[in-house]
């Protein structure tokens, strides 16, 4: 079966590699690209381990298409941190106690860029629907809201 | 498992291009997950035409592209109406990616949008149909076979009030539903004229209730009516057992959900 090549754009800088018939975003980034940030949760949509920004619009990697991306500016939490410096909300999420696993962490952080980039003073109410679509099995998701709250406060003073 | 992936450039290319060895995807959110768990046709069809993400007036309603996405529809300023029924499918990313043309094909338990619009009166076009759309009802009957939707023309309720939804799940803000439940109840001073009403997740398909139209037709919407409405409410449905609910907790709590609704468009 034929490969079809990809360039796209992963958190800033030019990449290209093949894509097989019907491969997933997800599969295509961690075995294809290297980008081991974005998880295997369930493979259908559910648990928003895999979530990744298209454009600046969260999506669900294990649903998209692979060569939907060429093109186009796909961006993940390995993109979050500058350097040895780590994201404002990275940090909150350490200093907060929001990763327990942290398997659902890289899609959280994804999911709480997308909100604070568009909404950078949102309520409570806008978090907990900000990361509706992520599931996370470990911390009862109070350590993970406050932590993008703090990271919006934050955010805010500076 | 998929042996090609083929992107057109017009809605019309895809449908020439389809067979029954292919499957037309959307948002994917549906699809690919047939095509993860490799139980998929073995060509994805695909299609580029910006005609597909168009929302224009028309008459008195709106025409919604097959492609237009559930967050589109939650901020856009002609689906106000619809904007409450987006909001209420699956999580933020789900939304960005499902498609108003998908959720006519979602299996039990989703498609609650497809519910809102049935209960709308909406109408359906096709590619390469060139006749008069066909009532969302009638496709959903035979939806394994209908062909690529184009769009959908969803009338607008003349009233805010006239229209509402409700989603019941065991999970907020983000849940599976139990079951869903849309009403048009368009009133004439005080009565009811052209009433519709739809059910979700209470069948194989969205479900569109003659039984309440019935007893609601005609009538205001005070106590008694409400009460028969709720009464009668599992006429015609033929709820599901899954993981969420079995059949008889959904026929037990149908015609409360009903009545809350009613009650809460009573109240205006």
């Amino acid at each position: 079966m034929a490969k079809t090549p990809i360039v796209f754009t992963l958190n800033g800088s030019e990449r290209a590699s093949f894509a097989e018939p019907g491969q997933n975003l997800l599969e295509f980034l961690r075995r294809g690209v290297g980008d081991l940030s974005p998880k295997y949760g369930c493979g259908q949509g559910t648990c928003g381990a895999c979530t990744v920004s298209i454009d600046g619009v969260t999506h669900l990697a294990c649903l998209t298409l692979a060569e939907s991306v060429a093109g186009r500016r796909v961006d993940t939490a390995a993109g979050l941190a500058t350097g040895a410096t780590l994201h404002a909300l990275q940090e909150s999420f350490m200093e907060n106690f929001a990763a327990q696993c942290g398997y659902c962490t890289p899609g959280m952080l994804v999911s709480a860029k997308a909100l604070l980039d568009r909404n950078p003073s949102p309520s409570r109410e806008d978090v907990v629907e900000a990361i509706s679509g992520n599931i996370c099995r470990c911390t009862g998701y109070e350590p993970i809201i406050e932590s993008v709250l703090a990271a919006a406060r934050g955010r805010a003073r500076t | 498992m998929i042996q090609s992936v083929e992107t057109h450039g017009t809605l019309a290319e895809a449908q020439r291009a389809m067979g029954a060895d292919a499957i037309f995807m959307a948002g994917g959110t549906l699809v690919m997950r047939d095509v993860n768990a490799g139980v998929s046709a073995t060509r994805l069809v695909r299609s580029t035409d910006p005609t597909l993400t168009d929302i224009r007036l028309s008459g008195d309603g709106v025409t919604i592209g097959a492609g237009v996405t559930m967050a589109t529809i939650a901020h856009h300023r002609e689906t106000t109406f619809l904007a409450p029924v987006a909001r209420a499918v699956g999580g933020p990313q789900i939304r960005n990616m499902a498609t108003v043309g998908g959720n006519l094909f979602a299996p039990h338990p989703y498609g609650d949008f497809a519910v809102a619009l049935l209960a709308l009166g909406a109408r359906v076009n096709f590619a390469g149909q060139s006749g008069a759309a066909r009532p969302l009802a009638d496709v959903l009957r035979d939806r394994g076979r209908v062909g690529l939707v184009a769009s959908i023309q969803a009338p607008r309720p003349l009233a805010a009030a006239d229209f509402a939804f409700l989603k019941v799940s065991r999970i907020k803000p983000k849940g599976v539903s139990v079951l869903s439940i849309a009403a048009l109840l368009p009133r004439q001073g005080g009565r009811i004229r052209g009433a519709r009403v739809a059910f979700g997740a209470m069948g194989s398909m969205p479900l569109q209730s003659t039984a309440v139209e019935r007893v609601l037709e005609g009538q205001s919407l005070d106590t008694a009516t409400i009460a028969r409405a709720a009464q009668i409410a599992l006429e015609g449905l033929d709820p599901p057992t899954d993981a969420l609910a079995s059949a008889w907790y959904r026929r037990e709590v149908a015609g409360v959900h009903l009545k809350r609704l009613l009650e809460r468009m009573a109240r205006g």
